[in-house]
């Protein structure tokens, strides 16, 4: 496993005593954590844990009640070079072209006709070829698989040279080998570009052979640990309130739904 | 046929009306807007009727309603633009506002049918002035917003990220889609402006799956239907708006016969 590079001063996202609140329901409470450059995290959680909401507040959509947000060293807002985000929410306008798809997103607040200069293209086509979505740029969107599709807006996210990449429930919707397919390019996404990966999911196992280290979000507290820690039989189980069951063999890690009793009441 | 002064009006009318709804049209179909630019059209010939019972033009009319119901239709943003019943509702409304204004209006029946199926060639030098300013005006705004427009229109989440204001983008192209059906609807009559502003649009959309053609095959082909339709007219005597809607549904068969819809 690539391990993240600690020696770096900056941190990506740094949360401190940070409130979250959707509407009158606080999230995430006094949560506290720090991402730094070059991991690939791992943001889990069961439904309604608060995962949305976070990714709002790391793109500056919503404001802390209390504490503080910091991307990129700054406090979070809209509109910041460096972090690109890929919502759940798939594109609009699947007529067109993946490569119009992933145009589109490209410096798309700038006023102004949507004309691509030969630079932008350049960089279109690049990140495009870096997911290996170059094959299949041309054809419309909507008649690509769940698998392609995720190398075309990862292809998007990557056009914007972002240092922080933000993924929102990629993986769901996805078979088991496109799931194994999209996780092995954020692996190598993160090799070449070394920009810091939060990926949400609620599922865990897809993401073991990449992730470096775990955030879990559930009753409000939010907790940041490395997978061996965190990916255990009682604090998943408290983590998803139903017994869990964790197997390690041969270097890989098994998570079982199962019976796990003495585990079930430990919560986070 | 070019002597004639009102066939010149009514081709350069008709010229600068549909290169502004085939291109504004592309964006309204990208953005599922359509239904809403449909009850935009039913608004003027609220605003139509209004002005003609108080000595004024109908575009003036057409123009202030549609703009006023674009704009507030932006205000109350993409929750209304794209809530069918609420907008049938208002669309319904302002049918039947328009038909009691046209009856105080006893002195003109006629008038109802220019309003609701268009007048072309009824066109005059004032009005051919007054929608070149105000397709140039609409154009050189759409030329400003067209950027974000585009990158809001498919990765709403990502452009409100980005820092765009989907409220005030998205009111801002409901004025611009307001003028241009207020436009439109001069040149083909309210319950026909989708010939020009939608017909065209979706024909590109099934053409050509990239954003440059499909914005330079959406006006030109409004523009090649609006002025086929009125030499047709020209020729046969049969309506223009006929023929301009006959075109715009040919258009939209033939492209779907060649090109069908994807998954």
């Amino acid at each position: 496993m690539t391990g993240p590079r600690m020696t770096d001063p900056l941190p990506i996202v740094r949360a401190d005593n940070a409130t979250l609140a959707h509407g009158s329901r606080v999230v995430l409470a006094e949560a506290s954590f720090t991402l730094v450059p070059g991991e690939i995290v791992g943001l889990l959680g069961p439904n309604g844990a608060g995962k949305s909401t976070l990714f709002r507040a790391l793109l500056g959509l919503i404001a802390p009640r209390a504490g503080s947000i910091t991307t990129l060293g700054r406090p979070a807002r809209t509109g910041r070079p460096g972090i690109s985000y890929l919502p759940q929410q798939e594109p609009n306008g699947q007529f067109l072209s993946a490569w119009d798809v992933v145009a589109a997103a490209h410096a798309g607040n700038r006023p102004g006709l949507p004309w691509r200069n030969r630079a932008a293209r350049a960089a279109i086509d690049a990140a495009l070829a870096e997911t290996g979505a170059a094959g299949f740029a041309q054809r419309p969107f909507a008649s690509l698989s769940g698998g392609e599709r995720q190398r075309v807006l990862l292809a998007q996210a990557l056009a914007g040279q972002p240092r922080l990449l933000l993924l929102d429930e990629p993986l769901t919707s996805l078979d088991p080998a496109a799931q194994a397919e999209t996780v092995g390019l954020l692996s190598a996404i993160r090799a070449r570009l070394g920009c810091t990966i939060l990926v949400s999911s609620h599922e865990i196992s897809p993401l073991l052979p990449v992730m470096d280290r775990v955030l879990y979000l559930a009753r409000g507290q939010a907790a940041l640990g490395p997978v061996d820690r965190v990916i255990t039989g009682p604090v998943l189980s408290g983590l998803y309130g139903a017994p869990v069951e964790v197997l390690r063999a041969g270097g890989r890690i098994f998570v079982l739904p199962g019976e796990a009793p003495a585990a079930l009441h430990q919560a986070v | 046929m070019f002597h004639y002064a009102f066939m010149v009006h009514a081709l350069l009318a008709a010229g600068f009306v549909a290169v502004l709804s085939g291109l504004v049209g592309w964006f309204l179909l990208l953005r599922a807007e359509a239904f809403a630019g449909h009850a935009l059209g039913h608004v003027g010939f609220t605003g139509a009727t209004g002005a003609v019972l108080l000595g004024l033009k109908p575009l003036v009319g057409l123009v202030i309603a549609t703009l006023a119901a674009g704009l507030g239709m932006g205000a109350l943003g993409a929750r209304l633009a794209r809530r069918d019943i609420a907008i049938g509702m208002v669309l319904a409304f302002s049918l039947g506002l328009g038909l009691l204004f046209l009856h105080f209006y006893v002195a003109y029946a006629a008038q109802a049918t220019a309003l609701l199926f268009g007048n072309l060639l009824a066109v005059d030098r004032g009005t051919v002035i007054a929608l070149a300013a105000l397709s140039l005006v609409s154009l050189l705004a759409l030329g400003l917003i067209a950027r974000p427009l585009l990158f809001a229109a498919i990765h709403p989440e990502i452009a409100q990220a980005a820092g765009i204001n989907p409220s005030r983008l998205g009111m801002a192209f409901l004025a611009l889609a307001a003028l241009a059906i207020a436009g439109a609807a001069e040149i083909v009559g309210v319950l026909l402006v989708f010939t020009l502003l939608v017909g065209p649009a979706a024909t590109a959309q099934r053409l050509s799956r990239r954003v440059t053609t499909g914005l330079i095959i959406a006006p030109l082909l409004a523009l090649a239907e609006a002025w086929s339709g009125l030499v047709a007219a020209y020729y046969t005597g049969w309506p223009v708006s006929f023929w301009i809607a006959s075109l715009s549904f040919a258009a939209y068969i033939l492209a779907t016969l060649s090109r069908p819809a994807l998954a």
